[in-house]
């Protein structure tokens, strides 16, 4: 680069240790994310992708893997492994906690922000409190809640004239006990980011719908809604992202195996399962990629619904 | 000028807004609700901390605090052969150089994202935005044997915390920030001076960017502090290792036992928790705004 100085600073040196540094500042600044991203990214995901066609364990050492084409895949669909049923429990509980999230965090924000202005602070810094705890601690609270003959669940339900419900013992019911605890810790964050997308909208707008005779109602379906969109597409990828991963809710509430009938095991804790308990790492890997199609697919679906709808109007 | 319409407009949309009080009841007590949901499990864990532990699981169950707090104290210190602080002292030395680096780290790439013109800077940018696409998930397994058979670090806190130090989150979230908030004019007025370009970072940029900083910061320590899985993975086990999470799932796993001692676990939890409550309530107000304004810009 020393050829190309001269034109812009006079009287310095062909070579300049100034010019030297701003040309290269930006790449070195840049450079940790790359350097990291080589050595716990790009290789670790290409070799997962190189296991999933492989058997092989830890324990046998590299080199020692052996190649078994789609049959780690062929047999996570096929019928005799849990990982259907993982699957399925997976997507049931993600709907259970995801979609009451949206249909409360919505009325909420709109309620915080167009009726309680001057509390908005503190409103959702009480309601955000669930989202940054810890799951792990807040597990154990709840298991205590759901404890059958002693929790407070069946205590209050006792008072109104409830039989006992076996929260964490019942097949039937851990999909639903599960989804009370995620639904808990994210309601409030998508509330807050459905109150963050609200503030964004300019009142201007409210004001001229007001001036063409526009009713709440109207405002709300033609406004506010539209408006909200690109906040909605965002919290439901992050509510899809983050349902099909659940792991450490599950794994507290109800060990590794998910409970009786294993009707909370989720596909994250199966591939765990298998990966650090089984060592079975091509299989795990193998299944770790049809989540992460799963996921693609479902994201993809989101996506589409929103950009299809958007187009018509 | 600007002062006449806006007198006349402020008073109308009060007498619009004011309401009679019996009308807004049901808005309050909605919300009230809300907020005692939201808080009730951590006002029971404390309560739960402060009862003998054969009465955590009492029927009726206790809703008022008790005095048994220094007791489950003791009790906790039993049931981890007196390793409870080392475990906290664990748990904060990763959340702290975690938070270190990584504000360092993002931020330095951030600021380069937002302020500087380099060729492939593009795609560059594009590639770390696309390797958020990939769920963590998928990171667990190689990144454990990467760990385990190249680095050997398994077992080892710099297994959780080095790979996160530059992260797209971050690095993205810096940007949008240091774009919209500084001046480039600034920038070449420093450079003007003669400083270098990392002096530029370290006493112009750094300074100015504190409330972002603030943001991810607490960002970064919760989700470290918060990291189960990883050290599940990283088998953190061992007793100068363990951090709290994996302690907690050691005492307190696995459904409701009876025959453990319960005050110990939930004083467990209680120090768990606490720190986070600390750190968040410090900052709560620019946290929400920072991670929520990051979240639909672009």
């Amino acid at each position: 680069m020393s050829q190309r100085t001269p034109t812009a600073a006079p009287p310095r040196a062909p070579w300049s240790y100034t010019r030297f540094q701003q040309r290269f500042a930006p790449y070195l600044f840049v450079s940790p994310f790359f350097l990291l991203f080589a050595v716990f990214g790009l290789f670790p995901l290409l070799f997962s992708l190189f296991l999933a066609f492989h058997l092989w364990s830890p324990l046998d050492g590299v080199g020692n893997w052996k190649f078994v084409g789609f049959e780690n895949f062929q047999l996570a669909l096929g019928p005799t492994d849990m990982f259907w049923k993982s699957l399925k429990n997976t997507v049931w509980i993600g709907l259970l906690s995801g979609i009451p999230q949206h249909l409360v965090a919505l009325p909420l924000a709109f309620i915080i922000h167009h009726s309680l202005r001057r509390f908005q602070g503190a409103f959702s810094t009480i309601l955000f409190l669930p989202y940054i705890t810890n799951a792990v601690a807040i597990a154990i609270v709840f298991a205590t809640l759901y404890s059958e003959r002693l929790g407070i669940l069946n205590y209050l339900g006792g008072l109104v004239g409830l039989d006992p419900v076996r929260w964490l013992g019942d097949p039937n019911m851990v999909p639903y006990s599960v989804a009370a605890v995620v639904f808990w810790r994210y309601v409030g964050w998508n509330t807050v980011l459905y109150l963050s997308g609200l503030q964004a909208i300019s009142e201007d707008v409210y004001e001229a719908a007001t001036v063409d005779g526009a009713n709440g109602w109207q405002k709300f379906w033609y406004i506010t809604l539209p408006l909200l969109r690109p906040m909605m597409f965002y919290a439901f990828t992050l509510t899809i992202v983050g349902s099909m991963q659940l792991f450490e809710e599950p794994f507290m509430l109800l060990n590794d195996g998910g409970g009786s009938g294993g009707a909370g095991l989720t596909s994250a804790m199966h591939i765990f399962n298998t990966a650090f308990r089984d060592l079975d790492m091509g299989y795990a890997s193998a299944m770790s990629w049809l989540l992460f199609l799963a996921i693609f697919a479902l994201s993809m679906l989101n996506n589409y619904l929103f950009s299809r709808d958007g187009g018509r109007r | 000028m600007t002062t006449t319409p806006v007198q006349h407009a402020a008073p109308r949309a009060r007498t619009r807004r004011a309401r009679l009080p019996w009308q807004r009841v049901p808005i309050w007590a909605l919300m009230l609700l809300a907020c005692v949901l939201s808080v009730v499990p951590f006002y029971l864990m404390f309560v739960w901390a402060s009862h003998p532990s054969a009465e955590v699981f009492t029927f009726p169950p206790h809703l008022w605090f008790g005095d048994a707090f220094a007791r489950n104290w003791q009790g906790l210190m039993q049931v981890t052969d007196g390793q409870a602080p080392r475990q906290f002292w664990n748990s904060l030395y990763i959340a702290l150089i975690s938070t270190l680096t990584t504000l360092f780290f993002c931020s330095l790439a951030g600021y380069a994202f937002a302020m500087y013109d380099f060729g492939g800077k593009g795609a560059l940018f594009a590639f770390i935005l696309g390797t958020m696409l990939i769920p963590p998930l998928v990171m667990d397994i190689p990144s454990f044997l990467v760990m385990n058979n190249v680095l050997h670090w398994v077992g080892q806190p710099r297994a959780l915390w080095v790979p996160g130090m530059a992260n797209a989150f971050g690095i993205f979230l810096m940007r949008q920030y240091i774009s919209s908030a500084l001046p480039r004019e600034l920038i070449e007025a420093a450079r003007m001076d003669g400083a270098t370009e990392f002096g530029i970072y370290r006493q112009v940029v750094l300074p100015l960017i504190r409330p972002i900083l603030a943001t991810l910061g607490v960002v970064t320590f919760v989700g470290a502090w918060n990291n189960f899985k990883g050290a599940l993975i990283m088998k953190l086990s061992e007793p100068d290792t363990m951090t709290l999470p994996l302690s907690l799932r050691r005492l307190g796993g696995g459904a409701t036992n009876v025959n453990v001692d319960w005050g110990a676990i939930m004083m467990l939890v209680v120090i768990t928790v606490i720190p986070l409550l600390i750190v968040f309530l410090l900052a709560s107000r620019q946290v929400i705004s920072g991670l929520t304004s990051g979240a639909v810009k672009d």
